[in-house]
């Protein structure tokens, strides 16, 4: 009976040790000061009003960036962490951290970098961005907006309650391989956390990827065809179909490992017929095309920063489409270069090894039509581009190690090395992240009505260059040297300490850079008349999003823009094509819904449910969340109509184009 | 929304008529083995095939999209996946079980090891 | 209704249709894992039951043709639908659902013989991937079956509106995916096991 209950819940599972004592103390200090701070400004019918069911993208962009960064500061502490380990534990000191925490610690530092910081920093550009960008006012379904949203939200706590609950995550690298990740060799709740988080945050961005299709495909304005679509957008809609090309395969794939691990099935078990190397094939069919969902969308802001900060349209713009499509095209037929080494043998080995290396030709068209598009430009060297210029070097490096990596001998020897950690860090922070960056300096004005302050932002950028030079180029040194990656121990005969030692200090030069921008950001804040924007074209920008207010309204656009030509805005300043007198019509905009967080909450039960096997607990978040689901389909009255009078008195006389 | 009723009765006796034949060809071919065994394998699976276009055309009406054909080139490349996903992992799984110690082999390195039990 | 409120409501149906058109390519795709995992391991006996000696011809034949005319069924419906013949709906809706509980029952008293012999999927790897492959497709029907019966409620309560009517034509697509993913599970499991 008590079983029935408490499932796997006993009272050591509450937090015993001192980090997640320290933890849970930490999250529940940011949950009481924000609870305390809301109550304090009698802000929570404003909070549910405006924030927590709204549906305008606008405002769920910007959700997915704050949940996204403060995520970020936890796979950053995470870093933190081994670093420190792995600089002092040589020889006789065994460092700070036991061999299992520390496998925790990498573990959740992968984690919550791939799935919660990188996407959903994308998922937050993605949201304020694209539609401004295609003319449309809303997502093609508002309501699977808001359930992603929130399903993504329900996975970051679940992958952060293990401080609270169970005091143990998966201890078996990012993508918790079978048979480690069996029950067998992992019988603690760490890897069924790993599992229901991602279920519940993938089904969040299966949901998002299927509703950036839709709205991409069907919800432009007239006028706007696809051969007419801002590269970010092309991107960004290159990097949706992989994800609706690939999530499936992640559903599927953890399902048969929580089949394994709760009913006893025998998918990847080492014993009646399991067998573990399928895991590993069928994970990296989707952990390969996952990467290019991170970098896609980034080589997009890449081409609209450069293509507005010197002033140029961008050189070859059919070339660039197809490259990114062909980038996202192979991108599908190359994942068993992840496990060269398992043995697959000569044939197979080889044929993944020339695809993968034909993804540096379309890489290379992109890089090479960004140098044009540069070239003869009247170049401004805002920091937007400073963030360009830095990941066209980091990528240089990082891609050439890619190649040299591709190559399966080349392989054999640095396979699980330390070289190819500094080579996906390249990619991913040289690549994704500074693309992020880019693109939240660039579009900052736009969301909030003023710049960021420029100095600070400049630093913060040298910091993470030259951070991440000082912290990652001793780790391609070390791999190459045969250093082998996730080692909490080393012996000192090999020399490496002082390279660790090293690294460790370009992890401080990056957190003084991520220190920065959250000075950067509060100065600005505090600046914001002096940075104020007050065209809402504050970069003289070519695209469709600078042409309204900065903020822009709810409803985007008081008149849906009829697009002519690519760099839509562009044409129309130099055509200065204004709309005289312009005729308001009444708008169509989709009312706030409560369900998606009622949704999100059902699921969250059934993932904590199934991690602890509080089945009842299961049978509830499923009957809640059909229930909830039911309700809204069923509810005819989603929509509601701003007059034309409304708007009009919105736009206060703002001059449109069109 | 203009559609010709009977036509579409007529769509969907034509689609289940050549399903339930196709379906019973299958099934009297694997049955009453009719078929040398690898041909079989081809020919089912040819039918197969063919049902899944016949029941595309006359039960989903995958053609009749008008403007931009968006959900046949979805439901192509959706295909291309399948494809790479199971043949795939059939062509990398037989590789890698092949390249396993066999049983057999495995008695003899042990017995080379000296850890023969 | 007026002209252009028909206009908003066909681009609707137009955008939800291909939502979830692409949704079902994605449920296509988890279905494509759940193939290659048994593609892979339906070898893997373990020195247990094989897929041979599960395979009953004239019990699986039976279980495709309820299924078939089950689509067939749901066709209809929607030929009624277009025609706001809302009797004829229900009937056939009805119909598809008798079929469709029809197949699940017949699968489940296949699953209930296996779990009697002691051949489970915790048995073997081949027995892991057969449960899931065809009890996940099961599952799929059972929601479908759920989906009828609020649908049939919703019908005989208020009418085929315009929102009904929509979600009846996305039950269909997901009713005629279901079939469609039936052929392969009855020619590559069943037929091809039947060949071993």
């Amino acid at each position: 009976m008590m079983e029935f209950i408490f499932g796997r819940l006993t009272w050591s599972s509450l937090p015993h040790e001192w980090f997640t004592i320290g933890g849970t103390i930490a999250m529940s200090g940011m949950m009481i000061s924000a609870i305390a701070l809301v109550t304090y400004l009698k802000r929570w019918k404003w909070l549910w009003r405006e924030w927590l069911t709204t549906v305008d993208p606008k405002k769920i962009g910007i959700m997915y960036v704050i949940v996204a960064s403060l995520m970020l500061f936890r796979g950053g502490l995470d870093a933190g962490m081994i670093w420190l380990q792995q600089a002092i534990s040589v020889g006789s000191s065994h460092g700070y951290l036991n061999a299992d925490h520390f496998q925790q610690i990498f573990t959740a530092h992968g984690v919550i970098m791939v799935f919660f910081v990188t996407m959903g920093f994308l998922f937050g550009l993605l949201n304020f961005i694209v539609p401004l960008q295609i003319g449309a006012r809303d997502l093609a379904s508002p309501f699977l907006n808001t359930l992603g949203f929130w399903l993504y939200v329900a996975g970051a706590i679940l992958i952060n309650l293990f401080f609270v609950f169970g005091g143990e995550f998966a201890a078996t690298g990012w993508l918790a391989i079978a048979p480690l990740s069996e029950l067998q060799y992992s019988p603690g709740v760490g890897v069924d956390f790993w599992i229901w988080s991602l279920q519940v945050s993938g089904l969040g961005t299966l949901l998002g990827g299927i509703n950036f299709i839709m709205t991409i495909i069907k919800k432009r304005a007239p006028g706007m065809t696809m051969s007419r679509l801002p590269l970010f957008t092309w991107t960004s809609l290159f990097g949706m179909i992989l994800v609706v090309s690939i999530f499936p395969i992640l559903t599927a794939t953890i399902t048969l490992l929580s089949l394994d691990r709760l009913l006893g099935f025998h998918f990847f078990t080492t014993d009646m017929g399991g067998n573990a190397m399928m895991y590993t094939n069928l994970i990296w069919m989707w952990g390969h095309p996952e990467v290019y969902i991170l970098i896609l969308p980034s080589f997009g802001i890449y081409s609209e920063v450069i293509t507005t900060f010197s002033q140029k349209k961008v050189a070859g713009y059919t070339s660039m489409v197809l490259a990114g499509a062909l980038i996202a095209f192979i991108a599908m037929l190359v994942w068993l270069h992840h496990f060269f080494t398992m043995g697959s043998g000569a044939d197979v080995n080889a044929f993944f090894g020339i695809s993968t290396a034909f993804i540096a030709i379309p890489s290379g068209v992109q890089i090479f039509n960004w140098i044009s598009s540069m070239y003869k430009g009247k170049i401004r060297y805002e920091v937007p581009m400073y963030w360009f210029l830095g990941f066209a070097i980091l990528f240089m490096i990082g891609g050439t190690a890619g190649v040299l990596l591709s190559v399966p001998s080349a392989d054999f020897q640095l396979h699980n090395s330390l070289f190819l950690v500094a080579h996906f860090h390249t990619m991913i922070i040289g690549g994704a992240l500074f693309g992020i960056f880019a693109g939240i300096t660039y579009w900052f004005p736009k969301v909030t009505g003023f710049k960021l302050h420029e100095r600070l932002g400049q630093y913060a950028f040298w910091c993470w260059l030259v951070g991440f030079i000082v912290s990652f180029t001793p780790l391609y040194i070390l791999g190459s040297m045969g250093a082998a990656r996730r080692l909490d121990h080393y012996d000192v005969s090999t020399g490496w300490q002082p390279l660790f030692i090293l690294a460790g200090f370009g992890f401080l030069i990056i957190l003084t850079g991520a220190m920065l921008h959250v000075v950067q950001i509060a100065v600005s804040i505090m600046q914001r008349e002096k940075l104020k924007d007050t065209t809402g074209d504050p970069w003289n920008g070519r695209t469709l999003e600078w042409s309204t207010a900065s903020p822009p309204p709810f409803y985007n656009f008081a008149l849906v823009p009829r697009v002519t030509s690519r760099d839509a805005f562009w044409e129309m300043k130099k055509n200065e094509k204004i709309i005289e007198n312009p005729k308001y019509e009444d708008i169509e905009m989709p009312k706030n819904t409560a369900l998606g967080i009622y949704v999100a909450a059902f699921v969250f039960l059934i993932g904590f449910g199934m991690v602890w096997h509080l089945f009842w607990l299961v049978a509830i978040g499923f009957i809640g969340g059909i229930v909830c689901v039911i309700i809204r389909t069923f509810d005819e009255d989603t929509e509601y109509v701003v007059t034309a009078e409304q708007v009009k008195k919105m736009e206060g006389g703002r001059k449109i184009y069109g | 929304m203009k559609k010709d009723p009977h036509g579409s009765f007529k769509s969907y006796i034509i689609g289940f008529l050549l399903s339930v034949i196709v379906t019973l060809c299958s099934y009297f071919i694997v049955v009453n083995h009719l078929v040398p065994r690898d041909a079989a394998t081809t020919i089912i699976l040819t039918l197969a095939g063919f049902q899944l276009v016949v029941q595309l055309v006359f039960f989903l009406h995958l053609y009749k999209e008008s403007g931009p054909r968006w959900n046949l080139v979805i439901f192509i490349s959706t295909i291309g996946i399948v494809f790479l996903v199971v043949i795939g992992s059939i062509w990398i799984m037989y590789h890698l079980n092949n390249n396993m110690t066999p049983t057999d082999m495995s008695h003899v390195i042990q017995s080379e090891e000296g850890i023969l039990k | 209704m007026d002209k252009e409120k028909l206009h908003h409501e066909d681009e609707k149906t137009d955008i939800v249709k291909f939502g979830f058109w692409i949704y079902l390519m994605t449920d296509l795709l988890m279905f494509a894992v759940l193939f290659a995992a048994y593609a892979v391991l339906r070898d893997n006996n373990f020195g247990g039951i094989t897929i041979r000696e599960i395979f009953n011809p004239p019990f699986v034949l039976g279980e495709t043709l309820l299924l078939l005319t089950s689509s067939f069924t749901c066709g209809l419906a929607i030929v009624f639908a277009n025609q706001e013949n809302k009797k004829m709906v229900v009937s056939f809706l009805t119909l598809t659902l008798i079929l469709g509980l029809g197949f699940l029952s017949m699968e489940f008293s296949e699953f209930a013989k296996l779990f009697g012999e002691g051949q489970t999927p915790q048995r073997s790897a081949f027995l892991s991937s057969f449960f899931t492959l065809t009890g996940t497709h099961g599952l799929h029907i059972i929601v479908g079956c759920f989906w009828i019966i609020v649908m049939l409620a919703k019908i005989v309560r208020s009418g085929l509106s315009v929102g009904t009517a929509r979600k009846l034509t996305l039950f269909s697509l997901f009713w005629h995916f279901l079939d469609i993913v039936w052929i392969f599970i009855f020619t590559i499991v069943y037929l091809m096991g039947g060949l071993s």
